[in-house]
Order: C-alpha cells, then sequence, then structure tokens
C-alpha cells in the first residue's frame, strides 16, 4: 500500500500541494531556557488554494511565515515547498534607492531573467495591479496602498507558485484595505498562485480565504479549521461572512481566555 | 449557458467599477509634487542671510581694525584683498589653490581606494570587526597632525608624507561611514532581498551596499573635511621649499615674514576652498542620495 503510493506520487507529474507542514515545531532561546514558540503543526497548501492563518499575538504566525519562506529553519517536523516561495510583508519592504518598476526588475533579475525581457515583465506585471503609470515613480512618491500593490507585483514576478502574504494590509486605511481584498482575490483567480495569508483580523480572513486556520497562541498550535463555502466576489460586509466570523471570534476568543486563568 | 453569461456581464462591471475605485483612490492620495520655488524666495531665504552675515563680519572687522590699530596684529579687509589681488595679478594664487587642492583631492581618492574595503570587511566580518572596529573609531577622534611628525620620520620631507597623512586622516571616517550605514540597512530589506533570493555577495551587491549609500556618503564628506584638515596640518608643519607653495606653506610663510596680510589670506583660502569643495560635490552628492529616496524633506 506504502509503495504504491510513493509510486503514484512520483508518476504524477505536478505536486499536489503547494506547502506541506509535517509536525513542524519550533523553538527559540529565551530567558527562561527554550521557548515553545510553534507546536505540532501539520498543514497542507493545496495548488491554487487560499488559506489564512488566523490568531492572536503570540501565535507565531510570522515566525511560520518565515520557516515556509525559508528564512529559517524548523527545530522538529519537515516543511516542503513547490519551488521557493514569495514573501509579502505588513510594511511595504520596497527598496527606496529604485523605481517601482526597477523593483520588480530586481525580482525578475534575481530569478535570473534576461535583461532585455526585464522591462516588458515589469510593465505587464504594473498592469495586472493597475498601476501601469508608475514604472518611474519612486516608492516615496507612492500611497500606501500604491506601494503595497507594487510590493504584490513584485512578489508575483517572482514567479513562485506560493505567496506568503504576513499582514500585508494590516497598516492601510480601511477603504484601501477593501479595495486591496478585491484586488488580491482578482490576481488569486487570474494567476492560480496558492496564497497563505496570515492576518489577526477575523473578517479579513473569512474574507479571502478558502480556508481559515485558527492558531492558538504561546505556543502556536493549529485549534480549529473552517472551510469558507461562501462565492466569490465577497464583501467584507456579507451577511454570510459576518455570520462566520462571528463562530470564529468566539472560538478565538474562548483560545485567548485561556491565558488570562492561570 | 445562460448562466455562464449573466455570469460574465455580472463581474465585468464588477472589474471596472473596483478599477475606477482604485483609480479614484490613487489619485487622492498622490502626493503633489512640491512645484518650482520662486527664485525670488530662494533669494530671500537662502542667499540673502549669508550674504548679511557676511558683510556684518566685514564691517565688524573693520570697526575691530580701527580700534586695535596694530597692522602686525591686525589687517583691514581691504589689505587682504589687495594681497589677493596681488597673489591673483602674478598668476601664484592659482598655483597656491592648486597645490593644495590637487594633494588633497588625489589624498582623499586614496582614502576611498583603502576605505571602502576595509569598512565593508569591517560590516561583514565579525572577527575583524571585533579586532579592529573600536580601534577604527577611536582613530577618528585621534587629531591628524599627530601623525605628521612620524610621517616625516618615515617618510621624509616629500609629497608622500602628506599622502600618508591624509591617509591617516580619513581612510577611518570613510570606513567608519560604510560601516554605520550598513549597520543601519532595515532587516526588513534583507529578509525582502533572502526571499528573492539576493543571499551572499548578490544580498551584498544589490540589498547592502546600495541601502548603506546614505550613510556611506556621510563617511565621504566627513572623509573630506578630514582629507584636508590633515594636508593643511602637514603642509603647516613640514613646510619645505621643494615641495611647492601650497596653502598651509603659504601660512606658514606668512608666519614667518610677520606678513598679517598673508596669513589672513592662506586662512581664508584654506576655508573657501573646503567650503567650495563640499558645497560642489559632497554636498551636492548627498542630496541627490537622500532626495531620490525621499529622505530630504524641502524646507
Amino acid at each position: 500500500m506504502a509503495t504504491t503510493l510513493a509510486e503514484a506520487a512520483e508518476t504524477v507529474e505536478s505536486v499536489e500541494y503547494a506547502a506541506r507542514l509535517d509536525h513542524v515545531s519550533k523553538s527559540f532561546a529565551g530567558p527562561g531556557g527554550q521557548q515553545l514558540v510553534l507546536d505540532d503543526i501539520t498543514l497542507d497548501v493545496a495548488p491554487g488554494e487560499f488559506v489564512t492563518l488566523l490568531g492572536a499575538s503570540g501565535c507565531g504566525k510570522s515566525t511560520l511565515l518565515n520557516l515556509v519562506a525559508g528564512l529559517d529553519e524548523p527545530t522538529a517536523g519537515t516543511i516542503t515547498t513547490d519551488g521557493r516561495a514569495a514573501l509579502m510583508f505588513q510594511e511595504h519592504a520596497l527598496f527606496p534607492w529604485l523605481t517601482a518598476g526597477k523593483n520588480i526588475e530586481l525580482a525578475l533579475k534575481l530569478r535570473g531573467v534576461a535583461k532585455p525581457d526585464r522591462r516588458g515583465k515589469a510593465e505587464e506585471l504594473l498592469e495586472l495591479v493597475r498601476l501601469k503609470g508608475a514604472y518611474r515613480k519612486r516608492v516615496h512618491e507612492l500611497s500606501g496602498g500604491m506601494r503595497q500593490r507594487v510590493a504584490m507585483a513584485r512578489a508575483l514576478a517572482q514567479e513562485s507558485r506560493l505567496l506568503l502574504m504576513d499582514e500585508p494590509f494590516a497598516a492601510l486605511d480601511a477603504i484601501t484595505r477593501d479595495v486591496l481584498h478585491d484586488e488580491l482575490t482578482r490576481i488569486w483567480e487570474e494567476t492560480g498562485l496558492s496564497v497563505l495569508f496570515v492576518t489577526h483580523n477575523v473578517r479579513e480572513a473569512v474574507r479571502l480565504a478558502q480556508r481559515v486556520v485558527l492558531l492558538s497562541s504561546r505556543p502556536g498550535r493549529v485549534a480549529r479549521e473552517w472551510t469558507v463555502d461562501i462565492p466569490q466576489p465577497r464583501r467584507i460586509e456579507d451577511a454570510p461572512v459576518a455570520e462566520l466570523s462571528i463562530e470564529i471570534t468566539e472560538v478565538l476568543r474562548g483560545e485567548i481566555r485561556r491565558h488570562g486563568q492561570h | 449557458m445562460a448562466s455562464t453569461e449573466t455570469k460574465t456581464t455580472a463581474t465585468k462591471p464588477a472589474s471596472t467599477a473596483l478599477a475606477g475605485v482604485e483609480a479614484g483612490l490613487d489619485a487622492l492620495d498622490v502626493v503633489t509634487p512640491a512645484g518650482r520655488v520662486p527664485f525670488r524666495r530662494t533669494f530671500v531665504d537662502k542667499i540673502l542671510p549669508p550674504i548679511v552675515a557676511t558683510a556684518l563680519l566685514l564691517v565688524v572687522w573693520q570697526i575691530t581694525f580701527k580700534v586695535v590699530d596694530d597692522p602686525t596684529k591686525l589687517v583691514s579687509p581691504l589689505d587682504v584683498w589687495n594681497t589677493l589681488r596681488d597673489a591673483w595679478l602674478q598668476g601664484e594664487l592659482l598655483g597656491y589653490i592648486w597645490t593644495s587642492v590637487s594633494r588633497g583631492l588625489l589624498g582623499f581618492l586614496f582614502a576611498l581606494a583603502l576605505g571602502t574595503p576595509l569598512g565593508l570587511l569591517v560590516a561583514r566580518v565579525k572577527f575583524v570587526r571585533a579586532a579592529i572596529g573600536p580601534i577604527l573609531s577611536g582613530l577618528q577622534s585621534l587629531p591628524s597632525v599627530a601623525w605628521v611628525p612620524p610621517a616625516v620620520l618615515w617618510l621624509g620631507l616629500n609629497n608622500s608624507m602628506m599622502y600618508a597623512v591624509i591617509l591617516l586622516g580619513a581612510v577611518p571616517s570613510i570606513a567608519n561611514g560604510l560601516v554605520s550605514g550598513v549597520d543601519q540597512v532595515p532587516p526588513l530589506f534583507l529578509r525582502a532581498g533572502r526571499t528573492m533570493g539576493a543571499t551572499g555577495l548578490r544580498g551584498t551587491v544589490y540589498i547592502t551596499l546600495p541601502a548603506a549609500l546614505p550613510g556611506y556618503v556621510a563617511g565621504l564628506k566627513q572623509g573630506w573635511a578630514f582629507s584636508w584638515r590633515s594636508l593643511m596640518a602637514a603642509e603647516i608643519i613640514a613646510s619645505f621649499p621643494d615641495l611647492g607653495v601650497g596653502l598651509g606653506q603659504l601660512l606658514e610663510n606668512g608666519r614667518n615674514a610677520s606678513d598679517m596680510s598673508m596669513v589672513f589670506e592662506a586662512i581664508l583660502l584654506i576655508l573657501l576652498v573646503g567650503i567650495a569643495i563640499d558645497l560642489l560635490i559632497f554636498s551636492p552628492l548627498e542630496r541627490w542620495v537622500l532626495r531620490s529616496r525621499g529622505l530630504l524633506v524641502k524646507s
């Protein structure tokens, strides 16, 4: 049985997951000895799937993304990804010494795209995030929302199958954030990317995801999962979104309450 | 069939509406670049104040000259002007300046070529940093005049001695500037770079060095100031006829001849050249680096 499964996995060309976390734990050296941040996380992201990781402070969301991005090594367990993942941060992390277009071109260059192809590809990506005229703009000349869209274009330039997003809209105003939710959903549908999106905003998680994974805090464990069947395009104000958000919030608060009872 | 049709017609307008909202948001958020400042305002804000200050200084100088009334201690602005004009008419003025400036800039370029790799080494290699980092920052507080006597003993009274003194003065500044520039690179940039595949040498070339540029340029600016000061110290202490007359020697010659006008002429020229090089080379470089990154707020 096991051999047939392994054989089957080898013969199938496409990988069946964009990311696979198998019993992943991570601890850091703290003041009181080793501090466990992530405890036995097992999680699969299917190709083309949109998963949000939800949790309160101290659930190790960012640590988890760092592990998946390969910026850090797990203490135990294994992480497999389909190629290198692209990562987007809460801060745009665009390089201020380059124009918007050149930021994207740097990602292309580091990926090995030949020089003559870079310009056109960068403009295509800018068009995808609807910033056609921004090629020559410096980072400081762009608004917060525009910066995050350039950052998104730069992440897409890496042509990863998996896009990791670390609270990318948390610092934006509510109006811009709503618009970027719509944009992200559109781009996700157009590109067929897998997305692992970290947030502490329950409604944002439900608005965007096909699957919401709730992490408990200190240490981070998978507490519960929800499949979101609400058809896209959704809005954050939609009744089904609100309903599920209330349900998830209740569980989340229950998790948080446990930390106050010592 | 019918359902697909309704679906496409339903999503298309939604998508164009979204694009419209987004374009509107972008337009509202965009920072309108400040228009060109009219010359009158630049004149009143930036050019007039130093002119007034200089004029006041000249007036105070003239009054003090009248009060002191001793040409061996203080000469009038007009005397200094005449000395300058004579030097110009005799074709010597540019010679003095060029002797010093060419030495200073050449020495600075040597310091740049040495200080940059040294700074990079200290910034990136832990052992090197622990070993010579403190010495390097300590050297910055050592007045470079202190290097003149040993340099004369090592190398004799020649141009190499001057360059040695410039290097000892400027290399620590340039290296330290680069080190603090690298230290101040936001970790976020390094993380972003690493996820894009900029690790090792590629990370240094594409992320660390460009991100460290503002600190590096500040170091260059300070390095030039140190080069110039070191050179003047060397020229004053080690004045020797064969070395040609630079501004430092001019000052020393003025002292030997008890010629107060010549002393003031030399001091004035040293000051003006230092300011001119900074205004022509280093300040524009620094402004360009900061402005292109949005770090310079127009006042």
